[in-house]
């Protein structure tokens, strides 16, 4: 689809058509058996200076397409093409490692732990001036400058610096992760779940930081998370998925104020409200997470909807756009009635 | 069975309460220091009754449920307090001074009282089918031979929604999704008709379609089984939706405690009115979350004075900063412990 909506700037990231599939292997031969849909014809943008809540039961491919984008992982196949001002834009899925390389400081990744996938031994200024060292960015001296600078930004102090990451505590980690993600400067940052680990009092101060931060170096964040109420907090556009695709996208108060799916509709209801006076009569999905290595036919949430009818099993639906920005992927989104929040 | 009709209380003592805990204190002797885990907790839970025990990580709420079971792992002591709980055989016991390793407690641990976990993994056997984990809990709490304890097993997960129950009993935990094998847990939990369930985070590992799914029967199987529950969570929206009390922790000691509407719509406490703010909820335009200042310090051989005083807002010099509150009814059913409310100092 060509935007021709002259004179909004082009999008950060346009990602289109977008596909990541992992073998499935059995037996001692390691025979390739089937295939897991983990992201299965994704299309999404972000503009520059925006948030994307991307949100989806465990295992719907938030991960793989965060990766995907990042390129910590080489999709399948589809577009997603990076535009940042004054450089030429390039296609993420299919560009080689040597013209990835001068793209990847614009693009960082937060994890849930980021310590989890590092070397304990460590420093605090190790583990922030990694992207640094590696992208070859600043002269060795200039290194520890920076990241003595960016520690404060995420409200540590500098003395923490030569510290190990088993003295801090979890928030305190996530700065330290958060301040890695920025040491190159980025356009775009990646955030896989990166309060879910994180005590309420303490999401609530890196939720703020994260806001902060947007402002401060004008940020792209993709924010993947599963509770929806710290998605709408911080997301200018919601698009969620289900079992590889996106179901349903929209600005957020419009998809949580009147979903146009009936999973967005169902997994709004499920929130527990921390509110005694509103134990409502809640949806309760029948059924399990739709497996993306063995999808249903047709629409795949319609084992579990219940507005499903006889086309639902045989057609899937094709994702539409009903009102300028907010679509969705269900053959009645026009005729039901759904109640948001 | 005691079935208390009149209203329960979350704070100290009922003479009526299954299960009542008095200055309760659980030390872990480290090489560290002395690590007071849980350092006086008292609360009761009736019969019948849901009471929320919530607090952010390390404040000591599993190591509160544990101790309770006697089965609190070393170096971690029971160094004061009481447990009193209404066995339906044994009447009125204290399970502190019980033998943690002896038969009577071992005749009301898995039986009168039961626990499901965050993560069921760790309490299910990877090698033994499911059927076969869920009879032997079976036989070794009631008197029934292996057929039937076979056939109470089909009814169970039939009964927690496990489709296809007989193929399931066949299967390993491997096998399930992580709600399933949360459904098989609450079986094996439910499968000697305990009066007390003591539920640890037990949807916080699940994706929120699951978690509703789990809290509706872990509802639905209270009414028919005529259960307590004692439910431990660090989500405000999961207390609200399943208690009928609330006692909120705060490093090693219960702060705040009463009915969960008092509680969420009328805090006392510095640190639940700030706990209240600090979420963001669904509906509700926001550009900033108040948020606590600072982090939950490690309870390593903690000053007397009261332990919130770094983070709160509303400390009073020369009043906060040397003595710890005692926790004070300020209603029949609502208890604080902030010198805010009371000028009343704990005891030793
Ligand atoms: N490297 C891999 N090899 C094979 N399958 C994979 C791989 N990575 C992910 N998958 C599968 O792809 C699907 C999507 O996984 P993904 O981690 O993207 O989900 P998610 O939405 O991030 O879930 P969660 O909320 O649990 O983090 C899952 O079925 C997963 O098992
Ligand atoms: N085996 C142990 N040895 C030493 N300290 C322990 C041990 N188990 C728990 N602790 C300490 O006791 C305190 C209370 O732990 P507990 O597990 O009860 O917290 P919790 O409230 O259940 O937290 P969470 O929400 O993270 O489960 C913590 O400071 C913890 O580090
Ligand atoms: S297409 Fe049918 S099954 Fe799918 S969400 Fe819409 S109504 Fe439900
Ligand atoms: S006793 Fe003082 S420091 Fe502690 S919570 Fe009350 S006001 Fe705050
Ligand atoms: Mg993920
Ligand atoms: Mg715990």
């Amino acid at each position: 689809m060509t935007d021709e909506r002259a004179p909004t700037p082009a999008p950060l990231l346009q990602i289109e058509s977008l596909h990541k599939y992992f073998p499935v292997q059995k037996g001692l031969l390691r025979r390739v058996v089937g295939q897991v849909r983990a992201v299965d014809g994704v299309d999404l943008e972000l503009a520059s200076g925006e948030t994307l809540g991307l949100v989806g039961e465990s295992g719907s491919g938030k991960t793989t397409l965060g990766r995907c984008v990042v390129r910590a992982q080489q999709p399948t196949s589809g577009a997603i093409r990076l535009d940042i001002e004054g450089r030429d834009p390039i296609d993420l899925a299919v560009a080689s490692q040597s013209e990835l390389r001068t793209y990847r400081q614009h693009m960082s990744m937060i994890f849930q732990d980021p310590f989890l996938s590092l070397d304990p031994r460590w420093t605090v200024l190790d583990i922030v001036s990694e992207p640094l060292r590696k992208l070859q960015i600043v002269k060795a001296g200039e290194a520890e400058d920076r990241v003595r600078a960016l520690i404060e930004v995420v409200g540590l102090e500098a003395q923490h610096l030569h510290r190990y990451p088993h003295a801090f505590s979890g928030g305190q980690r996530q700065r330290i992760g958060i301040a890695r993600a920025l040491a190159t400067n980025p356009k775009l940052i990646v955030a896989d779940e990166p309060v879910s680990a994180l005590d309420v009092s303490i999401q609530a101060q890196i939720l703020n930081t994260l806001k902060d931060l947007q402002q401060e170096f004008s940020l792209t964040y993709l924010f993947i998370a599963h509770d929806l109420s710290v998605v709408e907090h911080i997301s200018d556009r919601v698009a969620v998925m289900y079992c590889g695709r996106v179901v349903e996208s929209g600005p957020t108060r419009r998809l949580f104020h009147q979903p146009l799916h009936p999973y967005t509709e169902a997994l709004l209801s499920a929130v527990p409200q921390p509110d005694p006076d509103r134990r409502s009569d809640r949806i309760i999905l029948p059924g399990e997470v739709a497996n993306p290595a063995n999808p249903p036919a047709g629409c795949h949430f319609h084992p579990r909807c219940s507005y499903a009818r006889d086309i639902c099993r045989s057609e899937d639906p094709p994702y539409v756009n009903w009102e300028e920005d907010h679509g969705a992927a269900c053959h009645f989104s026009t005729e039901i009635e759904l109640q948001g929040v | 069975m005691t079935t208390s009709g009149s209203a329960p209380q979350a704070g100290p003592n009922t003479a009526e309460a299954l299960l009542t805990v008095q200055g309760l204190k659980t030390w872990f002797h480290t090489d560290d220091g002395i690590l007071k885990a849980v350092d006086g907790v008292d609360f009761s839970v009736p019969a019948c009754s849901t009471l929320g025990l919530i607090g952010e990580s390390g404040c000591g709420k599993s190591v509160t449920a544990r101790s309770i079971l006697g089965i609190v792992p070393r170096p971690g002591r029971i160094e004061a307090g009481t447990i009193t709980f209404q066995s339906q055989e044994q009447g009125s016991v204290e399970l502190t001074a019980m033998d943690p390793t002896g038969r009577e407690i071992r005749s009301i641990r898995g039986r009168e009282i039961t626990m499901i976990f965050q993560e069921p993994m760790s309490s299910l056997s990877p090698v033994h089918s499911i059927g076969n984990q869920l009879s032997e809990t079976i036989l070794l709490h009631m008197s029934v031979d292996r057929r039937e304890a076979m056939e109470r097993s089909h009814e169970l997960l039939d009964r927690v929604g496990i489709p296809d129950p007989g193929q399931r009993l066949q299967e390993f935990p491997h096998h399930l999704s992580g709600g399933m094998r949360q459904r098989v847990m609450i079986a094996m939990a439910l499968s000697c008709r305990p009066s007390l369930l003591i539920a640890d985070e037990p949807t916080t590992a699940l994706d929120v379609t699951v978690q509703a799914q789990i809290l509706e029967l872990i509802r639905e199987l209270q009414a028919e089984h005529q259960m307590a529950v004692l439910f431990i969570t660090h989500d405000l929206g999961v207390i609200a939706e399943t208690c009928d009390h609330v006692a909120v922790m705060y490093l090693g000691r219960i702060v705040e405690a009463g009915p969960v509407r008092e509680i969420f719509h009328n805090p006392r406490h510095p640190y639940t009115i700030r706990l209240m703010e600090s979420i963001p909820r669904l509906g509700e335009e926001r550009s900033r979350l108040n948020a606590i200042a600072g982090t939950v310090p490690i309870p390593l051989d903690p000053p007397a004075i009261c332990s919130f005083l770094d983070r709160c807002p509303d400390q009073m010099e020369g009043v906060c900063d040397q003595a710890m509150p005692a926790l004070v009814q300020l209603h029949p059913h609502h208890s604080v412990r902030c010198f805010l409310h009371s000028q009343e100092v704990e005891g030793p």
